[in-house]
C-alpha cells in the first residue's frame, strides 16, 4: 500500500513597498486574494528575491490574548514581533521568518510596518507620521499627529500632484539626499498612494491656523519634531541609536519648516 | 564627605546641535535635550573627575554662582540624570568601557 501523503499547495506573494520586497508564504487561497487586493499595486514580480520571506500560519479569532501593545525584541539574531493578534518572528541572517494571525488586514499591515521599520533603520531610512506627495518630480513630507492635517492637505492636493500616502511616509536614503516612496499604508483617505519615488525637497511640520505660511524651524526642533513623528517599535539599544542619528542626518540634509495653513485648496500654492 | 563621580552612560544615543545637548536613552526611546549646565556636566562626566572639580572648573567658571550652591544643584541634576539611566554616578571613579555614545559622529 502506498504511504498517504497530503499535497499542501503554497501560494507565494510578493510585496514591495519602497523598493524592499517581502514575500508572503500562504496555503489559504483566501488570504491570498485578500493580499492581492489590499496591496494592489505594491505586487513585486513573483520570481524576485525578497528580504525577507515569511510563511502565514493562520489561526482562529479568540485564540490569542487581546493586548493592544506591540512589543519588538530581538533574541539571539532574531527579531519577535508581539501583538494580541499576532506572532512574527523572523532571522535576518537567513531571511525567513514566520506569521501567526487571524486572517486579516490588519495584523499583516502592522507586521509589514514594523518589518520595514526595522530593514530602514539599518540602513539610515525610516516610517514617519506624515502625508507625502510628489510635485514637479520633487516630494513633499507633511509630518503631524493626529488631526495635524496630513488628510486634510492630502485631499487639497490638485491634480497634478501625485500622493505617497496621507498616513505614513516611507523615507529611504539616496546619493547625497533622502527619497520618498508610495506606501499603501492610508489614514482617513483611505486611498492607496501611488507607487512611486522622488527626492525629498522639504519636511514640512503641519499646523492649522488663520494663514498659509511658511516658516523655517531651526534643527534642534526640527530634530525633536522628526523624532517624535518616527515609527519605531523596537526594544532595542542599537537600533534606537540609530534611529536617533538618522534624524540628525535627515535635518543636516533636508529643509524643515512649518507650514501653517488655512484648510483650503490655496495652501497648495505655496508648495512646489 | 565622599566625592562623588559622573560618567556618561555609552548605551544612550547623544548629538549636539546648535549648542543643544539631545540625548535618547536606548532603553526606553525617551528623548532627553540639556540646557546649557546641563550640557557642560554632561561632557565632563568621563568617570574620572570628581563631580566637585567639575563643578568649579568647569560650571562656576561659566556662570557665576556661589561653588556650595552650584555643588548642590549639579548633585541633584546628576541624580535624576541617573534616574533616567543616562548617566551613572558613583563614590568611586567609574571605568569607561566603550566609546561615549554620539561622540564619535
Amino acid at each position: 500500500m502506498p504511504q498517504p501523503t497530503i499535497d499542501v499547495e503554497r501560494l507565494s506573494l510578493v510585496i514591495e513597498i519602497g523598493g524592499v520586497p517581502v514575500r508572503l508564504n500562504t496555503t489559504d487561497a483566501a488570504f491570498l486574494k485578500m493580499l492581492q487586493e489590499r496591496y494592489s499595486g505594491y505586487v513585486g514580480p513573483p520570481s524576485g528575491n525578497s528580504v525577507v520571506e515569511f510563511d502565514v500560519e493562520l489561526i482562529a479569532p479568540g485564540t490569542r490574548s487581546s493586548d493592544a501593545d506591540v512589543h519588538v525584541t530581538t533574541q539571539q539574531g532574531r527579531w519577535m514581533i508581539e501583538r494580541g493578534d499576532f506572532h512574527a518572528e523572523w532571522k535576518p541572517a537567513t531571511r525567513q521568518g514566520l506569521i501567526r494571525q487571524v486572517a486579516n488586514r490588519y495584523s499583516i499591515d502592522a507586521v509589514l510596518r514594523i518589518v520595514h521599520t526595522i530593514v530602514l533603520a539599518k540602513e539610515g531610512g525610516f516610517l514617519l507620521h506624515s502625508a507625502s506627495a510628489i510635485r514637479n518630480g520633487k516630494a513633499f513630507l507633511f509630518a503631524g499627529v493626529s488631526e495635524a492635517g496630513k488628510t486634510t492637505i492630502s485631499r487639497l492636493a490638485p491634480p497634478d500632484v501625485t500622493l505617497l500616502t496621507d498616513e505614513i511616509s516611507y523615507v529611504r536614503k539616496r546619493g547625497e539626499g533622502y527619497a520618498a516612496f508610495g506606501t499603501p499604508f492610508t489614514g482617513e483617505l483611505a486611498k492607496l498612494g501611488e507607487n512611486v519615488s522622488a527626492p525629498v525637497e522639504t519636511l514640512y511640520l503641519l499646523a492649522k491656523g488663520p494663514e498659509n505660511r511658511i516658516e523655517p524651524v531651526p534643527p534642534g526642533e526640527a530634530t525633536r519634531s522628526l523624532l517624535a513623528n518616527l515609527l519605531f517599535f523596537a526594544e532595542d539599544e542599537e537600533l534606537v541609536q540609530e534611529i536617533f542619528h538618522s534624524a540628525f542626518e535627515f535635518v543636516s540634509r533636508v529643509p524643515v519648516a512649518r507650514l501653517t495653513f488655512v484648510p483650503d485648496a490655496r495652501v497648495w500654492e505655496l508648495i512646489g | 564627605m565622599s566625592r562623588l563621580y559622573v560618567a556618561r552612560n555609552p548605551r544612550v544615543a547623544a548629538r549636539s546641535l546648535d549648542g543643544e545637548m539631545m540625548i535618547m536613552s536606548g532603553r526606553d526611546s525617551t528623548l532627553f535635550t540639556l540646557n546649557k549646565t546641563a550640557t557642560i556636566l554632561w561632557q565632563a562626566a568621563d568617570g574620572a573627575t570628581p563631580l566637585d572639580e567639575i563643578v568649579s572648573d568647569k560650571i562656576c567658571v561659566e556662570f557665576e554662582v556661589e561653588p556650595a550652591e552650584a555643588l548642590q544643584d549639579a548633585e541633584t541634576l546628576a541624580r535624576e540624570l541617573a534616574d533616567h539611566g543616562i548617566l551613572q554616578i558613583s563614590e568611586q571613579p567609574i571605568p569607561l568601557t566603550v566609546p561615549i555614545a554620539g561622540e564619535a559622529r
